[in-house]
This record gives C-alpha cells, sequence and structure tokens, in this order.
C-alpha cells in the first residue's frame, strides 16, 4: 500500500475524509439557501430560473456540483465503513446502560444521516434529474425595458427551442426551463412538505453534532476559537440553514 | 446496607458468561466497592465456591487497575471517582447493582470481570516514551519549560490507563488514552525526538489492536476517572496529521 493510501486508511485518516466532505456539504448548503430564496420573489420565478440555469451551465460550477455529488457517495461510504468498524470493536454489548454525558444527536449520526440521505435521493429525483433529462414546463418572460412590465406565457415542448435570452425593439426575451412551477408544483403535495420539514429537522440535528465535530477532528479544538465554532454550529448550521430550507416548502404550501 | 449484585460471571475467555445473583449483606457505607466485592468474595470462599474474578492494586486511584461497568457506567455514579475510591454511601440500601466488566474486543475477558488490557501497553511500546542521552546525570531543571505547558503536560500524563474511556466510548474508541500518551509528550521538550513518529506508531498500534475510531460524543471525558480532556484527542489528531501530510 503506497504511503498515501495507508495514511487515508487509517481511523484517523477515516475520519478526515468524513470531515473534508462534511464541511464541503456544509459550505454548499450556504451557497444552496443563498440561491434559493430567490424562490420567495414573486416574479414568476425569472430570477430563480435564470439562476437555476446559469448553476447548471457555468462550467467552474459544473465542476464543482460534480464534486458535491462525489462528497454525498463518499460521506455516505465512509460512514457505513466507519459504523461497521466501531460496531466490531464492541461484540458484546452491555446488559445495562447509563446515561454517559453525551448527547443524543452525537450517538445518532447514522440514523439522522440516513434520514438526510433518503431525502437527497427524492430531491434529486424531484429537481436536478427532471430538470436535466425529465419533463420540465417551459416559460416565456417579455420585459419591456421602458415599463419594467413583464408579461409571462407557457411555452409548449415544440415552442421550446433552448434557453435564450436577448432584447428585441426594447423588449427583453427570455426562454427557459419552468423549475420555478415544477418547484411550486411539488411543494403543493403534503407528504413533500413534510418530508422537507422533516429532513430538514434532521439536518438540524445531524449537523448540531456534525459542524463542530468536524473542527475536533480537524485538530482545531482551541479555546481561542471553539466559542465561534460552536456558535457557527448551533445558530448558522443547525438553526438557520434547516428553518431557511424548510421554509421553502412550507411557503409554497400556504402561499 | 443489604444490596443485590448481579455479577457476569465467566469461566475464561473461550467460555461464554452470564450474569449470576449475589446477595451482598451488612455492608458498610463507609466501605469501597471493591471492599464490599471483597465481602462477597470473603463469603464465597467459605462457601467453596469461585470467587469473583476483579482486577485491583493500589485501591488509591492512581495505579488505573481497577476497572467495573457499574449500572451501565465505568467506575460507576460518581465523577472523576475510580472503582477502588467509589464508597458504598452512593448507593441506596436495597440497591441493585448491575456489575459488568469493559466491553470491548480489544479488552477480551480473561475471567468474570477481569480484562485483558495489555493493548494498551503494546500502544505505550510503539511510541509512548522518549530518548534519553546516557551520558553522566544532567542537573535538574536543566531544560526551561513554561509553567503553563508544564501544567498541560502532566494533565495529559494523569492519564493512568484504565481504559473506562474505551468501556465508556459507544465505538470502544481507544483516542483519549491513545491522545492523552501522546499529548504529554508532544507538549514537552524532550518529547521533540520523536514527536511524529511517536503519533504515527501509537495510532497505527491503536488501529492494529481493534478499537474503534472516535465519533466525538465525549462520554470518555464524561466519564475519565482523571478527566483527561478530549482538547488532547484534537492534538493528536493535529500530531498525526502533521506527522502523515507535512513533516513525514
Amino acid at each position: 500500500m503506497s504511503n498515501f493510501s495507508k495514511t487515508f486508511s487509517s481511523t484517523l485518516g477515516k475520519k478526515l475524509i468524513m470531515c473534508l466532505t462534511g464541511l464541503f456539504l456544509c459550505s454548499f448548503l450556504i451557497i444552496h439557501l443563498i440561491g434559493n430564496f430567490q424562490l420567495f420573489k414573486d416574479d414568476a420565478g425569472l430570477a430563480f430560473n435564470e439562476y437555476a440555469y446559469f448553476m447548471t451551465n457555468f462550467a467552474p460550477i459544473k465542476v464543482v456540483s460534480y464534486l458535491l455529488y462525489l462528497s454525498i457517495l463518499v460521506h455516505t461510504i465512509w460512514a457505513i465503513i466507519l459504523t461497521q468498524k466501531n460496531k466490531a470493536a464492541r461484540p458484546v454489548p452491555y446488559a445495562k446502560k447509563a446515561g454517559n454525558g453525551s448527547i443524543w444527536s452525537s450517538r445518532n449520526m447514522g440514523i439522522l444521516g440516513t434520514m438526510i440521505f433518503i431525502f437527497i435521493v427524492v430531491h434529486m429525483s424531484n429537481f436536478w434529474y427532471n430538470y436535466h433529462w425529465g419533463t420540465t414546463p417551459y416559460i416565456e418572460y417579455r420585459t419591456d425595458l421602458n415599463t419594467g412590465i413583464t408579461q409571462v406565457k407557457e411555452l409548449t415542448e415544440a415552442e421550446f427551442t433552448g434557453h435564450v435570452s436577448y432584447v428585441e425593439n426594447g423588449v427583453q426575451i427570455i426562454k427557459a426551463k419552468d423549475l420555478y412551477k415544477a418547484v411550486a408544483f411539488s411543494f403543493q403535495q403534503l407528504w413533500i412538505v413534510a418530508l422537507y420539514v422533516v429532513a430538514m429537522a434532521a439536518l438540524a440535528f445531524h449537523l448540531l453534532h456534525g459542524f463542530q465535530s468536524a473542527f475536533q477532528t480537524l485538530g482545531w479544538n482551541h479555546s481561542k476559537y471553539r466559542p465561534l465554532i460552536n456558535f457557527l454550529g448551533v445558530w448558522v448550521f443547525s438553526v438557520l440553514v434547516p428553518i431557511g430550507f424548510a421554509a421553502m416548502p412550507l411557503y409554497f404550501f400556504f402561499k | 446496607m443489604n444490596l443485590t449484585l448481579k455479577v457476569w460471571r465467566q469461566k475464561n475467555s473461550q467460555t461464554p458468561g452470564k450474569f449470576v445473583t449475589y446477595k451482598a449483606e451488612e455492608i458498610s457505607p463507609d466501605m469501597s466497592f471493591l471492599e464490599m466485592l471483597d465481602v462477597v468474595n470473603e463469603k464465597l470462599v467459605k462457601t467453596q465456591e469461585d470467587p469473583i474474578q476483579f482486577d485491583h492494586d493500589c485501591r488509591e486511584g492512581i495505579c488505573g487497575m481497577c476497572s467495573l461497568m457499574i449500572n451501565g457506567e465505568p467506575h460507576g455514579p460518581k465523577r472523576a471517582t475510580t472503582t477502588c475510591q467509589l464508597h458504598m454511601r452512593s448507593f441506596k440500601d436495597g440497591e441493585t447493582i448491575v456489575i459488568e466488566p469493559w466491553r470491548a474486543a480489544a479488552f477480551p475477558v480473561v475471567k468474570d470481570l477481569a480484562v485483558d488490557r495489555s493493548a494498551f501497553d503494546r500502544i505505550q511500546q510503539a511510541g509512548g516514551y522518549v530518548s534519553v542521552g546516557t551520558g553522566g546525570v544532567p542537573d535538574a531543571n536543566e531544560i526551561l519549560i513554561p509553567k503553563t505547558i508544564a501544567d498541560e503536560a502532566f494533565n495529559s500524563a494523569t492519564c493512568i490507563g484504565c481504559g473506562a474511556c474505551v468501556a465508556a466510548c459507544k465505538n470502544a474508541s481507544a483516542m483519549l488514552f491513545v491522545s492523552a500518551k501522546v499529548s504529554q509528550y508532544a507538549m514537552l521538550p524532550q518529547g521533540q525526538t520523536e514527536r511524529y513518529e511517536r503519533a504515527k506508531a501509537m495510532v497505527n498500534q491503536m488501529d492494529d489492536e481493534g478499537f474503534g475510531s472516535c465519533t466525538n460524543t465525549y462520554a470518555c471525558e464524561a466519564q475519565c476517572p482523571k478527566e483527561i480532556k478530549v482538547t488532547n484527542i484534537a492534538r493528536m489528531n493535529r500530531e498525526y496529521f502533521n506527522a502523515e501530510f507535512i513533516k513525514g
């Protein structure tokens, strides 16, 4: 075995992989949340659809997105490998268990992670798969550049010849895949809204332990930085981010 | 005090064990937990029964020999206390107490409540030492060490290697022990010669022994009788990653 793979196959190496993929996924959550706030804009999805097109066609972002899919898989697979090893380390369980000073989420990262993984599969087949290869409605926006008034028209598949954005006689014309409408439609279904809200609760507890835990694994546990890391872990990643995401399906459901 | 004990009895590592119930009668609340077991054992010896095997040595809380999972907690319900320093006044009269050995693949049961903790010895042998010159005796305090660093290294060195961290951890991970041993040398000038080799060697030995990995639940810190801090684990990780990626 080469030195490099030996390092990554040690327990600390495996934990480093969990930690780095986990932190990368955390950084993605922030970008995804900020971008998706455009769903709250009351513009028939103009900003959101333009953003969706940009995110799926701008080369550097495409590269990062493939890294992201890889991270999700690696984080999941390594979690399974580590869990198997950890289970094997205690073949005979204790007959009597007592509270041992650890928080609930730290002991149940696997269950929480599984819930999040199921969510990701549903989420990606709902939007990501359909946007790329499935059925998405099409839309045309005509914005009069003098008055700023936008007119919206649904397009059929035959009328849609690809994503375009141009100006003609003082009118900006944008033809796009209407992901916004697909989102609005999905979030009218109770089971999807419920799944999203439950998954975001799981995410909250997963990150309550996961974010600060990643820094401990990296070796960044210092009295100077610890309060900041704990603050970010609790208030940004396990409160603001999950609430922000959960607000989206709820907004469309009660709209 | 009168107590009911449910004690794990196991003839040897090959034979499956089981819980056996014993009565511990007329126990003084001022006895230590081990003295209470001595009383039970005396009675067993008198009736020609096999006494309960458990590890103990100094009975002063500094040798690291005593163990026991008492009602699901390593070294019992009192924080920062070894089983030998745990007194029966910490229990209620008439209580049922479940006593189990440390449970870990790397700590096989020798007999009853005694487990083989030589995995810890092998981890120490892999790197838990410093090189010294073999010349004349050096003057005392020749190497100046700031008080804060000396204190910090001493705090790590107070680990007695009892294995409560492994017992408490849901993954039977030995990282609190290993990190305390890595830390106590990494912080001191005397430990610099083997600093990075040490981190690698001890972590590798820990893996070879079959301990689990740390998931940062910090149960070990909560249950450690010597209150070793999980900041040691972060330091060990730093030492290891430094050794593997930068200094190695």
